[in-house]
């Protein structure tokens, strides 16, 4: 299992606890964008908007690349990691659980099947 | 013997299958084998509930559960863990309840909690289970998603605290 750092933990918390940095997130999980274009979609300047994907990128969030004048911002390979391993891990807690209801579920059948056998005797 | 045993491991551990089916979804599945109201009793009687929710593995325990499954009923677990001196508190209400077929309850301690659905569908003998989690939006999946990375448990109030800003942020 991947470990994860407090620090690495903090810097997507505070990226995350900005609703802006999180509609960003959104709009990037559809289509990358150029920070101008979300300026726009947010009625930011453009200052502002930096200083967000700026957050967003110090935390492995987002990615940017410029290519002319045009500065494209996508999702982070970080980002994609995280959710896989949090699924991962999320699914291991239900596979533990599952694990054990198995095991009463196996129980209550064979419960069923003696009384069952009792009431015939 | 113990390529046998790894093929095993492989084999169960792919029986729990998720996927996060959209933005604000993710789906379980899970075959199990015994007929359908036996494993809806497992989900509803607080007495079987208790044996199975906190498996030693997660290294968690479960101080408190009730459980009233019943439409508009309602649940609470709590669960302590080794690095956290307050425990941690897990509740909701029944929304729908289909003896033998479907369950689905709120998850409340947080503002931006999920609906939870779990339906049992019967297949000579065997029960196909599946739990769909609904979150309010992608970013309440997603903020729970950063949160959880850690798994601990003083993360978990972290994320309340968050949560419960962000649902105050939110409402403006």
């Amino acid at each position: 299992m991947v470990q994860y750092s407090q620090t690495r933990f903090d810097a997507s918390f505070a990226a995350l606890s900005d609703a802006t940095r999180r509609g960003v997130l959104e709009q990037l999980g559809r289509a990358d964008a150029s920070i101008t274009e979300l300026a726009g979609k947010f009625h930011m300047t453009l200052t502002g908007m930096q200083k967000h994907v700026g957050v967003l990128e110090q935390a492995g969030l987002v990615t940017t690349e410029k290519v002319g004048r045009v500065r494209t911002c996508r999702l982070g390979r970080r980002r994609l990691e995280e959710e896989a391993a949090w699924i991962e891990r999320y699914r291991q807690l239900w596979e533990a659980r599952f694990d054990e209801l198995d095991k009463i579920v196996d129980e209550l059948k064979r419960k069923e099947k003696a009384d069952a056998r009792k009431q015939r005797e | 013997m113990h390529a046998s045993r790894e093929s095993e491991m492989a084999r169960m551990q792919d029986r729990t299958r998720v996927e996060r089916k959209s933005g604000r979804e993710l789906v379980f599945t899970r075959t199990f084998d015994g007929p359908a109201r036996l494993v809806f009793e497992a989900w509803t009687k607080p007495e079987l509930l208790k044996r199975w929710w906190a498996p030693k593995s997660t290294g968690v325990t479960l101080l408190a559960c009730a459980v009233d499954a019943r439409v508009g009923g309602s649940y609470r677990f709590e669960f302590g863990h080794p690095a956290s001196d307050k425990p941690m508190a897990f509740f909701g209400r029944y929304l729908e309840v289909i003896p033998h077929a479907r369950l689905v309850w709120t998850n409340e301690e947080s503002a931006d909690g999920s609906v939870t659905t779990v339906t049992f569908e019967e297949k000579v003998g065997k029960t196909l289970l599946v739990m769909h989690e609904l979150y309010p939006s992608k970013e309440a999946l997603d903020v729970a998603m950063a949160g959880m990375e850690g798994g601990m448990p003083e993360m978990f109030a972290q994320l309340d605290e968050l949560l419960i800003t962000l649902g105050a942020g939110a409402a403006r």
